[in-house]
């Protein structure tokens, strides 16, 4: 479904060529579960927001389910993001005046769904995440690991293909945290494709595959049956010869 | 996304800082109360004046000499080829069949003396027909003596001040006055009666007009006054006073003024002055609208992460635009609103203070304050709009 082929990212920073992306060659299968490893800087990010439309690649063919990503315009990439890719984002970004139930609402106000089937998908999402009894709860009145849920729900709203997690447990304990792990999963179970960016072996664990990246390359893929969590994976290629 | 989800989004945004929407609120409708007040004001001002002259009297005709459009200069100076005579005057009384009254009018400033008090006044020449035709009244004495059109009798009749100012508490009726080099006994007192018409009836000297004439050494008169009767027809009377000038003078070398012109000549000076106010007025609507701009940048600036989330879920850029857009809309559109609340209430009041004022906001100044006060909106909130459109959603969403 992801096909990406000799796709460079390069950053001007001040006239000098930062290189976030070199040389990206991968294929990501609908239904997978991939995980993103690598130290800081090496690029996790800027992989997930180009593969979720948010950026364009400097060069290289991004195809997304048959679709050259670079021929389309502003308004296409927009109506990809909404009807293919969900985000969840460390930092939550939940719209702090607007309860659960409402920021569950937003995309679907902005794609024109009418009124009656939004609020059905709503409650439909919020029992998904286990959120319902908040569903009146501003993001101030609830913990760390319900706003992420709350901001599961409103990433999965729209029915997406794709949903791009980066660090989704990065700001929550373990309970917490493992329960959002849990729900990822699940939803992967009934078919979503899942990309999660991560620093935690355990979260990585739970993945089919394991992308490990270093200074903008992809250096390592690690399957499952592979993985030992006492490993850290992030090797400098050159040290690993 | 429809209208109404749109008003929503965008009130929800507004009301999430209830004192800046508040106070950009307030400047919008500071903008359209001081354009309701003051197009009131102006209005009132030229409505107050238009019933001073209507209180005259619709009848009353005008003869100037000079041709307004021919000389090009303003009636009664310069470039008078001809002299409006009394005989003309006389002709007019006689040969024009609406007329009820003509007084003939000189005019020219004098120093009155008495004893050893003296001031310099205006001095009207007029005859008796004068006190009908400008409906005057009489404090004490009599008026101009009637029939004296040509012989000049030394008689005076002043204004009450200009009687103050030179007799203080003594009784003038009987005593002679000097103006100028000639001799005159006052037989009369006007009652006091203020402005008309741009001249200050206290402060008047009155003689025959005649004696005018030589005293002011003028072969022409000022103007000639003509009242009509009751069920005069205006328009065929002035007909008939011009068709009487050109006979008697070959050609048309007066211009005539009804009552009806001046009104509309006042209506249309005071209604420029109306709209004058109300362009000073509206300019602080701009203002207005920059403290809109303002409060809007602020906010696109504070919601960025929220725009890149927008962006994140595929939010359209027009949509972004849209939600902005409309908040900035809404924020003057509701300033605007209580602007004219506001103002028309501060109207009200006037009115109550002062009734001799009809002020009231035009039509056409509430209607174009609202929608200036909208369009001031919608125009100053594109600037924000856009740059909150132009946002990179990953450098949004990262807080930078
Ligand atoms: N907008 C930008 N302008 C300039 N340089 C950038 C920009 N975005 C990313 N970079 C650079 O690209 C490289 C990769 O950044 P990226 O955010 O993808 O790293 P990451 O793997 O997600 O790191 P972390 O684990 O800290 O989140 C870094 O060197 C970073 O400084
Ligand atoms: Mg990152």
């Amino acid at each position: 479904m992801i096909q990406l082929e000799g796709i460079c990212r390069t950053f001007d920073v001040g006239g000098r060529p930062v290189y976030a992306l070199v040389d990206v060659d991968e294929q990501i299968e609908s239904g997978e579960h991939i995980a993103v490893m690598g130290p800081s800087g090496s690029g996790k990010s800027t992989l997930l927001n180009l593969i979720g439309c948010l950026d364009r690649p400097t060069s290289g063919s991004y195809r997304l389910g048959g679709r050259e990503v670079g021929d389309l315009d502003e308004l296409q990439l927009s109506e990809i993001r909404r009807d293919w890719i969900g985000f969840v984002f460390q930092a939550y970004h939940l719209v702090p005046r607007l309860d659960a139930a409402a920021n569950v609402e937003l995309p679907m106000i902005f794609a024109g769904i009418a009124r009656a089937e939004r609020r059905r998908r709503v409650a439909a999402a919020l029992e998904a995440v286990d959120m319902s009894d908040r569903a009146d709860h501003r993001p101030d009145q609830l913990s760390g690991g319900e706003r992420q849920r709350v901001a599961i729900a409103r990433a999965t709203v729209m029915g997406p293909q794709i949903l791009l997690a980066d660090e989704p447990t990065g700001n929550l304990d373990s309970e917490s945290g493992s329960q959002v792990l849990e729900l990822l999963d699940r939803m992967n179970d009934e078919g979503l494709t899942l990309i999660v960016v991560t620093h935690n072996p355990d979260v990585a664990r739970r993945a089919d595959r394991v992308m490990v990246m270093f200074d903008g390359r992809v250096t390592q893929h690690i399957s499952a049956d592979d993985f030992h969590g006492h490993l850290l994976p992030y090797r400098d290629p050159q040290e690993a010869q | 996304m429809s209208i109404p989800d749109l008003l929503k989004f965008a009130l929800r945004a507004l009301s999430g800082h209830s004192l800046r929407t508040g106070l950009s609120m307030l400047g919008v409708a500071i903008g359209v109360a001081a354009v309701v007040m003051l197009t009131a004001l102006g209005e009132g001002a030229r409505r107050y004046v238009i019933d001073q002259f209507a209180s005259l009297g619709t009848n009353l005709v005008i003869v100037v000499p000079g041709k307004t459009e021919t000389t090009g200069a303003l009636p009664g100076f310069g470039g008078v080829p001809n002299d409006l005579t009394l005989d003309d005057a006389e002709a007019i009384r006689r040969q024009v069949r609406e007329v009820r009254n003509v007084a003939p009018v000189s005019m020219g400033t004098e120093r009155v003396s008495f004893g050893e008090r003296n001031r310099q006044v205006m001095i009207v020449g007029s005859t008796y027909e004068l006190l009908e035709v400008r409906e005057l009244g009489m404090g004490s004495g009599r008026f101009l003596p009637a029939g004296d059109w040509d012989r000049g009798a030394p008689v005076t009749v002043l204004g009450t001040t200009l009687v103050r100012e030179l007799f203080d508490n003594e009784n003038p009726i009987g005593k002679v006055v000097r103006i100028g080099e000639w001799r005159m006994r006052v037989i009369g007192v006007l009652d006091e009666m203020g402005m008309r018409m741009g001249i200050d009836f206290d402060e008047i000297a009155v003689v025959p007009v005649s004696t005018g004439m030589k005293m002011f050494n003028r072969a022409s008169l000022f103007r000639v006054l003509v009242k009509l009767g009751s069920s005069g027809d205006v328009a065929s009377a002035q007909r008939q006073i011009l068709d009487l000038i050109i006979d008697r003078h070959g050609e048309e070398d007066v211009t005539i003024i009804t009552q009806d012109a001046v009104i509309s000549t006042f209506s249309s000076i005071l209604g420029v002055l109306t709209l004058a106010l109300g362009g000073i007025a509206a300019i602080s609507l701009g203002v207005a609208g920059v403290g809109i701009m303002n409060v809007m940048l602020v906010s696109v600036s504070e919601r960025t992460a929220e725009v890149g989330l927008l962006k994140a879920l595929g939010v359209r850029r027009v949509q972004i635009l849209a939600v902005f857009l409309t908040e900035a809309v809404l924020l003057s559109t509701a300033g605007g609103l209580l602007g004219l609340a506001g103002g028309w209430m501060a109207v009200r009041l006037l009115v109550q203070l002062y009734p001799a004022i009809p002020a009231s906001p035009p039509t056409w100044a509430v209607v174009a304050a609202l929608s200036i006060s909208i369009g001031v909106g919608a125009i100053f909130g594109v600037l924000p709009a856009r740059r909150a459109t132009k946002l990179d959603p990953v450098a949004a969403l990262a807080g930078r």
